[in-house]
């Protein structure tokens, strides 16, 4: 039995495989409706999404399965004390597999060493987002007809920003990859990340703070929400969340195949004039998020 | 100068930095052992100034010594039996580290759920860093720093 905890638990091949299998899904939607027929996902989330978790369940039902859970801890036993491996026990005993979203990092990773079905992480704290990962590189992939060979921009908070660490650690993996970060000083990407990740594998980069003056060098951009549940201190969220926004000012210094990722919800650092710009493709993404799923979910229960 | 006698069956810890030995005496939980233990601190060493030396009387099964490797792999563990020593253990720093330190992460899974075994996987022997297994946090060293 396997669990999806991080991007990397897929090697490059199974991940091509995954996302082969989304791509016929995109193409076949009818012949995948009944593959999950008689079998339950349970979603799991100890903090709001509405976003992810619909996915999840869009993708079960779009396979013909059922789906239940909760919406957050509120409405689950935590309230009353349950630990998550006594919670993944019962869920085993009603589901045929689980995404669990948690506030805490590692909290799926619990709930699978406990677990009787597959867990998938649908997001733990600031650590992991394997599916939001999954979702950018089916995206990449789909639009660009590649993922190696490219220069990509992740732009916002790249300190907090778990669905940038997860992408530079899964774009690693392909040859011809360069990335530029664009922060502000105080949210450049940790340490660890340039140190462990970067110069380890003589990935090239650079780190720079106006979005403007890269803007004709992109591929791909990636913008990021500067999230306030990761602050511990009010003000610097405040200065620090309008930093960047993107025009169509900015985006005429583009490419004309660029594309604009962004893994949602947007605030204010996308101005919704650039939303009928072609190269906007983050409702799309949310397209192939769902694909990406339904590929998965049929994956970890070995119905392909 | 002061002696101590041989001992016949367990282990001499040698090269322990000056001041440690107490703290390794916690750690390798000799204080919870029914065996005789010779604690010497600030001996003269021509190596290291001063050091610490631990000598404990046991079955040499008894003591799990993995942990030494994280705490000072520059410690020389003699192995002691019929009065003399049979074996110099080479430390290294172990692959896992079980309930000795604790992840500082306010965002681990650990904080919450007291029961979890704090586990830490070594994922970087060059530089001797240690991650929490659930959270990834790196391990900062203030087990070794109050050593």
């Amino acid at each position: 039995m396997r669990h999806l905890m991080s991007p990397l638990d897929f090697s490059v091949e199974e991940l091509d495989r995954l996302m082969d299998i989304a791509e016929d899904i995109e193409k076949n939607r009818e012949k995948y409706a009944h593959y999950c027929d008689g079998k339950v996902l349970a979603t799991c989330f100890y903090e709001p999404s509405t976003r992810t978790r619909l996915s999840f369940e869009s993708a079960m039902l779009h396979l013909g399965g059922q789906v239940l859970g909760f919406a957050s801890a509120d409405s689950s036993s935590a309230a009353k004390g349950e630990s998550v491996s006594d919670t993944i026990r019962i869920i085993s005993c009603y589901a045929d597999i689980c995404a669990m979203r948690h506030p805490k990092e590692g909290a799926p990773m619990v709930a699978a060493s406990k677990s009787g079905i597959p867990v998938i992480n649908a997001g733990d704290g600031g650590h992991q987002h394997p599916t939001q990962t999954l979702t950018d590189l089916m995206t990449i992939r789909s639009l660009k007809g590649r993922l190696d060979n490219m220069t990509i921009g992740l732009c916002g908070d790249l300190k907090f920003g778990r669905t940038v660490h997860s992408l530079i650690n899964a774009l690693k993996r392909y040859p011809g990859i360069n990335f530029i970060f664009i922060s502000p000083e105080e949210l450049r990407i940790p340490d660890y990340i340039r140190e462990d990740v970067l110069d380890k594998n003589n990935i090239p980069y650079k780190e720079v703070i106006k979005l403007e003056d890269v803007m004709p060098e992109l591929d791909i951009l990636y913008m990021t929400r500067v999230q306030r549940e990761r602050f511990f201190n009010e003000e610097d969220y405040v200065r620090l969340k309008d930093f960047y926004i993107l025009t169509k000012e900015k985006m005429a210094l583009a490419r004309e195949d660029m594309m604009v990722l962004h893994p949602l919800p947007r605030v204010n650092e996308i101005s919704v004039e650039v939303d009928d710009d072609p190269r906007a493709v983050y409702f799309k993404q949310v397209q192939y998020g769902m694909y990406i799923r339904m590929a998965l979910i049929l994956t970890l229960l070995e119905l392909v | 100068m002061l002696n101590v006698g041989k001992i016949e069956e367990g282990f001499v810890l040698d090269h322990i930095s000056a001041g440690k030995s107490l703290s390794i005496y916690h750690d390798l939980k000799l204080d919870q052992l029914d065996c005789t233990v010779a604690i010497i601190k600030n001996a003269r060493s021509n190596k290291m100034g001063k050091k610490d030396i631990l000598k404990v009387e046991c079955d040499i099964d008894m003591l799990d010594l993995d942990i030494l490797g994280f705490i000072d792999h520059n410690i020389t563990v003699n192995v002691i039996k019929d009065g003399e020593i049979v074996e110099k253990k080479e430390l290294v720093l172990p692959k896992e580290i079980r309930n000795i330190i604790k992840c500082k992460n306010p965002r681990c899974i650990t904080s919450i759920e007291q029961e979890l075994t704090h586990i830490f996987v070594l994922t970087d022997p060059d530089k001797e860093i240690y991650r929490c297994k659930y959270c990834e946090e790196m391990y900062s060293g203030e087990f070794k720093k109050k050593k």
